[in-house]
């Protein structure tokens, strides 16, 4: 059999359909809904009906998929600045749910669904569920926050549209996540990649081998990873672990996943319309270079999105995928564009020190960067959390251990910071995503 | 003759070490001995407890990163020279002292050293050689 019938026997669904578009056909309807949204964002909500004026620009200049180009940008502030329900296209009384995005201060951004949106997102989490090799008979435990956070509703809803069974176990509480996951022979978690870490320690500390349970697949999203992070996380637990893509400001967790395959993305195209840029000009790159990925919704009722700057930095993989779906794919997203840290003129990436602590055996990537500023200079301390395995009763030992971590960060990043070991539990996590930078500097 | 020790990771911060303390207190647990091990930013807390598996559950199920490790307790008469007379049996041995803290009894004319060995059972041994009490767990918590 070749391997692309293969694939499409073993990890799709009725919902899979669409993956295999012929691309012509998928480019025909991109064509189609483009206009569409564009012309309902343009008649429903002002600020890009005043944008589209600006530029002398009216629904119908759009006539074929390379004339996106032409149309305005939206950023997050204009979701905060329009708060609470300025960019909505839809009235209140068709829209059925409202969700808003998480760990920000001040305003949140709230987005809006109608019944329609709510299918839509059902079926792409379907499509990437289904993609991981998950169907009827699977148990699904959900590890998201349940609540304004999309991950949880998300995932759930998705889950239990494809037939499986699932555990709305929601964030926190690792014990009673282990027991569940133990008594009901869960088979596939859905979480953030450092919940999942959280949960492999706390398994080892009960006893329990998360590599004996029917636990085969774990869907992790909702925060940058890297492959370091996959190897680590798939040899402790005997898991295929596969990386999920979304947003709230787009719909929330279903924008893309990964296939069987484990090279990159795919973005479900005939609702997500996937462009790349320079951060810095606006202007499109071609497929394979890399720069900051835009989205524009192509069914969304409730709340269109037109060429959304997500901020994550990835690229367009050229080439088609082994396992058959026309669907584009993006390379893992590592880092973020409003990411990059500044320090003394270095510029320095979060998963930077993620990479860093991977490679020392035994640490965990639980960190926290804090930025602060003394007689002009940029400081860069990076707390790392003790974790059981790295905890060893003799102070020779740990100081071992921070010199090690030191001397690792030192070689990645190129300039000199401090290290600090800190308690468990002691970095704040918000819907179990840990805040990973706090910037004290002042100017 | 080994004895099981709880050691904790703390922060080197106010009230760090209290919360523990109070933890354990709450649950009626007998701290019978304690030594703090500290560096500038981090600490290490070692105490010797009445019901160490219950104390190491308790502490773990609040998030404390806490192990267990055998030591050996050693009792040694209370006057000039009776930590002394154990050092210098153990001279020459090529026995390594990892750590080690003191302790009184509440009454009578005794003390009690906390060692942890490399080699715990060539330590014992060789002490018993020696003449010195190694004390077992019970009787460390009788007295």
């Amino acid at each position: 059999m070749n391997s692309v019938l293969e694939s499409a026997i073993t990890d799709c669904h009725p919902a899979s359909v669409p993956d295999y578009l012929p691309v012509a056909q998928l480019r025909d309807m991109q064509l189609k809904r483009m206009q569409a949204v564009v012309a309902r964002a343009w008649q429903q909500v002002k600020l890009f009906r005043s944008r589209m004026d600006e530029r002398g620009l009216e629904p119908a200049h759009i006539r074929s998929l390379e004339d996106v180009a032409k149309l305005p940008f939206t950023v997050k502030n204009d979701l905060r600045d329009t708060y609470p329900s300025g960019l909505f296209a839809s009235p209140m009384k068709d829209v059925v749910r409202l969700h808003a995005s998480s760990g920000t201060t001040g305003k949140p951004i709230v987005v809006a669904y109608t019944k329609e949106d709510v299918d839509v997102w059902t079926s792409v989490v379907v499509r990437c569920l289904a993609g991981c090799g998950l169907h009827r008979g699977d148990i699904i435990q959900i590890a998201y926050g349940y609540g304004l956070f999309t991950g949880g509703l998300g995932a759930h809803y998705g889950a239990e549209a494809l037939g499986a069974a699932v555990i709305p176990a929601s964030g926190g509480n690792a014990d009673r996540q282990i027991m569940l996951m133990k008594d009901f022979g869960v088979t596939a978690m859905c979480c953030t990649p450092t919940y999942f870490l959280h949960l492999i320690d706390r398994a080892a500390e009960l006893g329990v081998d998360l590599r004996e349970l029917p636990l085969r697949a774990g869907v992790f999203g909702a925060e940058p990873w890297t492959d370091s992070m996959r190897k680590r996380v798939e040899s402790a637990s005997n898991i295929e672990a596969f990386d999920i893509y979304g947003l709230t400001e787009i719909i929330g967790p279903g924008v893309g996943c990964e296939c069987r395959q484990h090279r990159g993305l795919h973005i479900f195209e005939d609702h997500f319309y996937p462009e790349i840029i320079d951060p810095e000009t606006g202007d499109s790159v071609p497929d394979g270079t890399e720069g900051e990925l835009v989205l524009t919704t192509l069914s969304k009722q409730a709340m269109p999105m037109i060429r959304y700057r997500t901020r994550d930095i990835t690229r367009i993989l050229p080439g088609t995928c082994d396992c058959g779906r026309t669907m584009r794919r993006i390379a893992r997203i590592g880092r973020r564009s409003d990411d990059m840290l500044i320090i003394r003129g270095v510029n320095v990436f979060p998963s930077q020190v993620e990479a860093a602590l991977l490679e020392i055996e035994g640490t965990l990537p639980h960190y926290q960067i804090i930025l602060t500023r003394a007689q002009g200079l940029d400081q860069m301390e990076v707390q790392v959390e003790v974790t059981p395995q790295m905890f060893n009763d003799k102070i020779g030992a740990l100081q071992g251990l921070q010199a090690k971590i030191q001397s690792a960060l030192d070689h990645v990043l190129g300039i000199r910071v401090k290290v600090a070991l800190v308690e468990a539990f002691s970095i704040q996590r918000s819907e179990g995503k840990a805040k990973r930078v706090i910037d004290r500097r002042t100017v | 003759m080994k004895i099981h020790q709880l050691s904790l990771f703390v922060e080197n911060k106010p009230g760090h070490t209290a919360a523990p303390a109070r933890l354990l207190a709450n649950e009626g647990i007998d701290i019978r001995a304690l030594s703090l091990a500290d560096t500038e930013q981090f600490g290490i807390v070692r105490m010797i407890v009445s019901d160490w598996q219950r104390a190491a559950e308790i502490l773990k199920s609040r998030g404390y990163v806490a192990n267990t490790t055998e030591v050996l307790a050693v009792e040694v008469p209370d006057r000039p020279g009776g930590m002394a007379d154990v050092l210098v049996a153990l001279d020459g041995s090529g026995m390594n002292i990892e750590y080690m803290y003191a302790f009184p009894y509440p009454r009578g004319d005794q003390a009690i050293l906390i060692f942890r060995f490399n080699d715990p059972d060539a330590a014992i041994s060789r002490l018993q050689t020696a003449g010195i009490n190694v004390l077992a767990g019970h009787e460390l918590m009788e007295r």
